[in-house]
């Protein structure tokens, strides 16, 4: 069985609105080196920030003493990222958002970043952290997507 | 650290000869976009408007906070009487849109001359 390489690069981000573009910054970067296609990369920015945001907001609620951690390992035909917050993590996934009951006031226009998330990579995965820690979502995008 | 939203009015008539408000964008949209978005178009003058053309021709960065701003414009457009297009936005945030089904209460178009021309 032949070795795997990995690559990993870490960015810590504060828990304020915003830096979320830090993050997609380095995704972004790190995809286009793996020579992932400029539409699969605008997929992830978009995945990547999504995942930030819930963290800050909903994790560490903004709270500035906690950061946000983001892991991106680049295997060979994969990108991993691990977005993690001192939050209790996900207990369970939000109902698919339905434009229609959004326009009728019968559902929060907001709710739209687990969908957006799940949507736009191959795999995502809300893993709640034990003693209420450390939760972090895992986000992979493959570069043979289309090839499947 | 969140970049600031711009917006304008334009007032145009379509090729067609129908007045339409151009609300155009420029910068983030995102959760502190609120006034940018939601106020440019509360602000427009009330049982005048018929026609809405949003222009993202100068957004970068559009989050869900941002996407659902734009839902409540759409509700209050539609509350309103009023039809709302919207032109300018890259292929990544033209296929977000879609997926949140904002097309079945926008038509996208392109760039500016061809939301008119459709007006």
């Amino acid at each position: 069985m032949s070795e795997i390489k990995t690559t990993t690069v870490e960015v810590r981000l504060p828990s304020r609105m915003g830096f979320e573009k830090v993050a997609m910054s380095t995704a972004s970067a790190v995809a286009k080196l793996m020579g992932f296609p400029d539409d699969r990369v605008e997929d992830l920015k978009t995945a990547v920030a999504e995942a930030c945001i819930n963290a800050i907001e909903h994790g560490n609620r903004l709270n500035d003493k906690l950061s946000v951690g983001v892991v991106l390992s680049a295997g060979e035909d994969s990108l991993e990222v691990k977005v993690i917050d001192d939050g209790k993590g996900m207990t369970k996934q939000p109902a698919k958002p339905d434009i229609d009951r959004k326009m009728h006031g019968e559902e929060d226009p907001r709710g739209m970043g687990m969908f957006l998330i799940q949507a736009l990579v191959d795999e995502a995965e809300w893993v709640a952290g034990s003693g209420g820690k450390s939760s972090y979502v895992r986000l992979v995008i493959r570069l043979d997507k289309d090839a499947e | 650290m969140q970049s600031e939203t711009k917006s304008r009015v334009d007032q145009l008539t379509s090729p067609a000869g129908h007045p339409v408000s151009v609300l155009r964008f420029e910068g983030d949209i995102a959760s502190t976009s609120k006034d940018a978005v939601l106020g440019a178009y509360q602000a427009l003058p009330k049982g005048k408007v018929e026609l809405v053309l949003l222009d993202f021709t100068k957004v970068d960065y559009i989050n869900s906070s941002g996407i659902a701003l734009v839902i409540q414009l759409l509700m209050e457009a539609a509350n309103a009487g009023q039809k709302v297009y919207a032109f300018g936005l890259s292929a990544h945030f033209t296929k977000v849109f879609t997926m949140v089904g904002i097309t079945k209460y926008a038509g996208l178009f392109p760039g500016q001359a061809e939301a008119l021309a459709a007006l």
